[in-house]
């Protein structure tokens, strides 16, 4: 097996039996972007030079016997990370020459655990997309099928991953934004608990609901990443300060008499037959391990699509304020303040992003308040309560993670309702700001890979990572490789 | 017709911490342009705020000082606009739920105490500054006060002329300086105020029109501002006229206000909960705690002073004006318990070297040029007849700044006074010696030459003889002298 194909654990095993050094490793990586990049275009910025230096350093340090959860593994970062001296754009026009002064606290966490930065992956710009097809720059391809999408907003690092091009990566999901690329690539996407990762250095679309995750090959990967990235951050208000469990220690372990919820509103009619067909044979297998499957209902899931475009462009209307040409970012030559305001932004944000702020100011306003915002926030409020009645009946609950596996290119992009409904099935969670995993279960019969959702309890992410391994030792998925032809 | 009007005062007071609302960077006060300022309060991409403790514990001061209700949760808001100085393209500040509601400041006016209500007290982060005209035709941004605290503070419209807008702010600012919370600098910016403004026909239970007046950087303005704009809401009523709720801005030399932006053009500003930040819970203890920390209150200790140290309203109101001088003052006395005394020391030579050193600019002085031991114990020499009272001016001079005590510089100085009979009759002996001809006019009734002799007499001992002796000795001899005249 080539060196890029190792999971994290794997790679991390070998390089401490220095069956291989982490510049050689770092190096296969970038021979392997060199050659499938121009095909699946993930990255936006590499950052080469850089990451051969760390991966001398990690080497070193190898070699003195020094332990490092991430020693010298090969990290891809969405680009919506801060990344100190490393250019980051959010795949947007406005901060295309944008380098921070500073790393985000995952960024240090990650670096001080030895991790080696590749580069920085391609998103739908600010986030706001299910396709990667809003970047500023170029859209993202899935290496299962270069024709259609890698899923988003996190596409780039999704594809990253499954193209070998990383040996695992980090994103952000505000809405399903790991899971729904996790599930079209065919990879393992986790959604932490709200308040478990620092968003500090992360580029703000939905505060209430961005969450920072990785993207990993399977599930023990999972658990690694997110020992390294989560915790308390004193910088981060809504971090929340409680002990970061083993992860990668809880896995093994039957999942005997664990309950697992079905909600029948996530297999509808909108949900294509393929993958509710999948998800359902997999909690069938489920069953067979010793989970006790539970039917229950979501009954407001209907309402999560409204609701979370309500909430979450109303944030972003105002997060995304601070873009305006002053002090950094892009600025159009413009004659006086409220033209160098307009045009910098007219010019300087996509479509969607502006079609987001002008929905988000709307429901702000004064007058539609109440009618709006306020009115979502009551159904978000009666969202977690179904979560939460749904929970004293079961420990997990299996969804699909996207209605339909990844669409064309360009399919969706001109229908931005249909597009918003590739989250339907992800976005409930982030209103609740439950923890959730996608995890590969099956094919549909084009060879698009199918993604199941585990939910967990707030804070459990233990127990949707030890059913999810579960599932994966007994399946063959997520070994699976695309054969990335044209 | 007689119209009454009715004013309402809004002030934002730059709380004193020593970092921002919600960075580490320092608030300090004239600084370098930009000096104080990191990513967080430059409105960096991917930046978070996080809220320091002080600003909430001195808006419970404020609070409690105020009589206010104190929630126990309130809730940090975004105020959405756009504007350079404002790098985030939104302020934090409150909204629905501030951290203090109802209370009231008690101002004295016409001799006579009144209550001006509370709307509301909140906390929120100043903006920076555009600089224009510093550089060519580009206006430039210091963002060193963005992010400063701020406390705005909301009366209900309970004044009715500018002379009680004027007390309100004035009992309002002394209140905060006791608090030590702000220092309430009006050209500094440290302490600013808008005024809502309106007339009605007197009778009448409904509001009129109100305007808002911006721009009053003194105590001054907010008065002369109040008082044209009742006047000239007055004339266009009387006449007919319609009034329209706007925003005027107060243009000091002109002395008149002028219109800025109407109510049509004011902004929406969307504000929601700051997703960002957690609400603002104040338990109980964390109240009481600040409860007990409070110092005694202006009005409070003004009252007491007049109770129990007999003072004058007057003296007393002046004590207890400031808390350093209260506190200087309270020093004293129990250094040497004669409040009179010691009061009139501090304000007739203390205010007027507080004044020449520029000290009454400081929030609370510390460090004294004359400490209250060292005053109280120049006040004693003098009752105690070590020193008269016009050595005691020239030790209080020699005192400033030398932190050497009254007994030091008498003794040091030898200028203890001249009591005892014998020296003084032996000086007052030879002055009447030495001048018959001054003598003689005293003898034919020229009651003048009196001064004159005590003044030989006081030259003669340098100033120590202790003058009510002198007094008491030279008319005796002089008067032996007239009713035995010279053999």
């Amino acid at each position: 097996m080539s060196l890029v194909q190792l999971t994290l654990h794997e790679a991390a095993e070998k390089l401490r039996k220095a069956e291989f050094t982490a510049v050689e490793l770092a190096e296969a990586v970038y021979e392997r972007i060199a050659e499938t990049e121009p095909r699946v275009g993930a990255y936006l910025t590499l950052a080469h030079d850089k990451a051969l230096e760390d991966a001398a350093r990690a080497d070193e340090m190898l070699k003195q016997n020094r332990r490092g959860p991430l020693l010298g593994i090969p990290l891809a970062i969405k680009d919506n990370f801060l990344t100190k001296d490393l250019r980051t754009t959010c795949a947007s026009k406005i901060l295309s020459d944008f380098i921070p002064p500073f790393d985000a606290t995952v960024i240090s966490k990650i670096r001080s655990a030895g991790a080696v930065i590749i580069g920085k992956t391609n998103l739908d710009e600010f986030a706001m997309g299910s396709s990667a097809e809003n970047s500023a720059f170029f859209p993202t391809h899935n290496p299962w099928n270069l024709e259609r999408i890698p899923g988003g907003s996190s596409g780039g690092s999704a594809a990253a991953v499954a193209a070998d091009e990383c040996t695992a990566a980090l994103g952000t999901d505000t809405g399903g934004s790991i899971r729904q690329p996790a599930a079209c690539c065919g990879v393992v996407g986790l959604k932490p608990t709200y308040g478990r990762v620092s968003r500090y250095g992360i580029v703000a679309f939905a505060s209430s609901m961005d969450q920072v995750g990785p993207i990993t090959k399977d599930v023990r990967d999972s658990a690694l990443l997110l020992e390294v990235i989560a915790g308390h951050d004193p910088a981060d208000s809504t971090s929340v300060n409680s002990t970061v469990p083993a992860y990668s220690d809880m896995l093994a372990g039957d999942i005997n008499r664990v309950r697992i919820g079905v909600p029948k509103e996530y297999f509808v009619s909108g949900v294509a037959v393929e993958v509710g067909d999948a998800v359902r044979k997999a909690i069938g297998e489920l069953e067979k391990q010793g989970a006790m499957i539970e039917d229950i209902s979501l009954p407001y899931t209907e309402y999560a699509v409204a609701v979370y475009y309500v909430v979450a462009t109303a944030e972003a209307s105002s997060n995304l304020a601070r873009y305006d040409g002053m002090r950094y970012g892009y600025r159009a030559n413009a004659r006086d303040l409220l033209n160098t305001y307009t045009l910098s932004r007219a010019e300087g944000f996509g479509a969607e992003v502006k079609r987001r702020i002008m929905l988000g100011t709307y429901v702000l306003s004064a007058g539609y308040y109440d009618a709006y915002y306020l009115k979502a926030q009551k159904v978000r409020s009666l969202i977690k309560q179904d979560f939460e009645a749904a929970f004293r009946r079961c420990d997990v609950i299996a969804t699909p993670t996207a209605p339909t596996t990844a669409f064309r290119l360009g399919e969706k992009i001109k229908d931005p309702l249909q597009m918003y409904l590739s989250d339907v099935c992800t976005i409930s969670i982030n209103l609740a700001g439950l923890p959730a995993l996608s995890l590969p279960c099956g094919f549909d019969r084009d060879g698009l890979p199918i993604g199941m959702q585990l939910i967990g309890k707030h804070f459990d992410e233990a127990t949707i990572l030890r059913v999810a391994h579960s599932y994966e030792q007994s399946t063959p998925w997520h070994r699976l490789k695309p054969k990335l032809q044209d | 017709m007689n119209y009454e009007s009715i004013i309402g005062l809004e002030v934002h007071a730059q709380l004193l911490t020593q970092s921002k609302i919600f960075c580490g960077c320092s608030s300090q006060f004239g600084r370098e342009p930009n000096q104080n300022t990191c990513p967080v309060c430059a409105g960096f991409p991917g930046v978070l705020p996080v809220l320091n403790k002080q600003v909430v514990e001195f808006a419970i001061k404020a609070g409690l000082a105020s009589h206010c209700t104190i929630a126990t949760s309130s809730i940090l808001a975004r105020k959405n606009y756009f504007y350079p100085d404002l790098p985030k393209g939104y302020q934090i500040s409150q909204y629905e739920v501030p951290i203090c509601t109802g209370g009231y400041i008690e101002f004295e006016i016409d001799g006579a105490l009144k209550r001006a209500r509370l709307t509301r007290i909140h906390i929120e982060e100043d903006a920076g500054k555009n600089i224009h005209d510093a550089h060519g035709t580009a206006s430039l941004v210091d963002l060193n006060r963005a992010g400063v605290p701020l406390l705005e503070i909301v009366s209900e419209p309970d004044m009715r002329t500018p002379q009680e807008a004027g007390a309100y702010l004035r009992a309002l600012r002394q209140l905060l300086q006791y608090l030590s919370i702000c220092n309430g600098n009006m050209e500094e910016g440290s302490f600013r105020c808008d005024a809502n403004v309106s007339v009605r026909p007197q009778g009448s239970e409904a509001f009129g029109t109100k305007v808002e007046i911006k721009n009053l950087n003194s105590f001054k303005a907010v008065e002369k501002s109040i008082e044209f704009e009742v006047e000239r809401q007055r004339d266009t009523v009387s006449e007919g006229g319609k009034l329209i709720q706007e925003t005027r801005l107060w243009d000091e030399h002109r002395e008149e206000t002028r219109s800025m932006r109407s109510k049509e053009s004011a902004h929406d500003y969307r504000y929601f909960p700051d997703p960002d930040l957690l609400p603002i819970v104040t338990n109980g203890d964390w109240i009481d705690e600040v409860r007990a920390g409070l110092p005694e209150l202006p009005n409070i200790r003004k009252a007491r002073f007049i109770k129990d140290y007999a003072l004058p309203a007057y003296d007393a109101e002046l004590l207890s004006g400031r808390r350093d001088v209260a506190d200087y003052f309270e020093t004293a006395i129990a250094v040497h318990a004669n409040p009179k005394a010691i009061g009139n020391w501090i304000i007739g030579d203390l205010f007027r070297v507080m004044k020449e050193r520029q000290l009454d600019e400081q929030l609370y002085i510390a460090i004294w040029p004359v400490p209250p031991e060292h005053l109280a114990q120049l006040v004693e020499l003098i009752e105690k007849d070590k020193i008269s009272g016009k050595i005691g001016k020239t030790v209080f001079e020699t005192m400033l700044g030398s932190r050497l005590s009254a007994q030091e510089i008498v003794r040091e100085r030898n200028l203890e006074q001249i009591s005892d009979d014998r020296s003084i009759e032996t000086a007052v002996e030879r002055v009447i010696a030495a001048n018959p001809k001054q003598v003689a006019q005293f003898q034919s009734g020229n009651e003048k030459v009196f001064g004159f002799f005590v003044g030989q007499i006081m030259k003669a001992t340098q100033g120590k003889a202790n003058p009510q002796k002198v007094n008491e000795i030279l008319r005796k001899s002089l008067k032996r002298r007239v009713t035995q005249p010279d053999t």
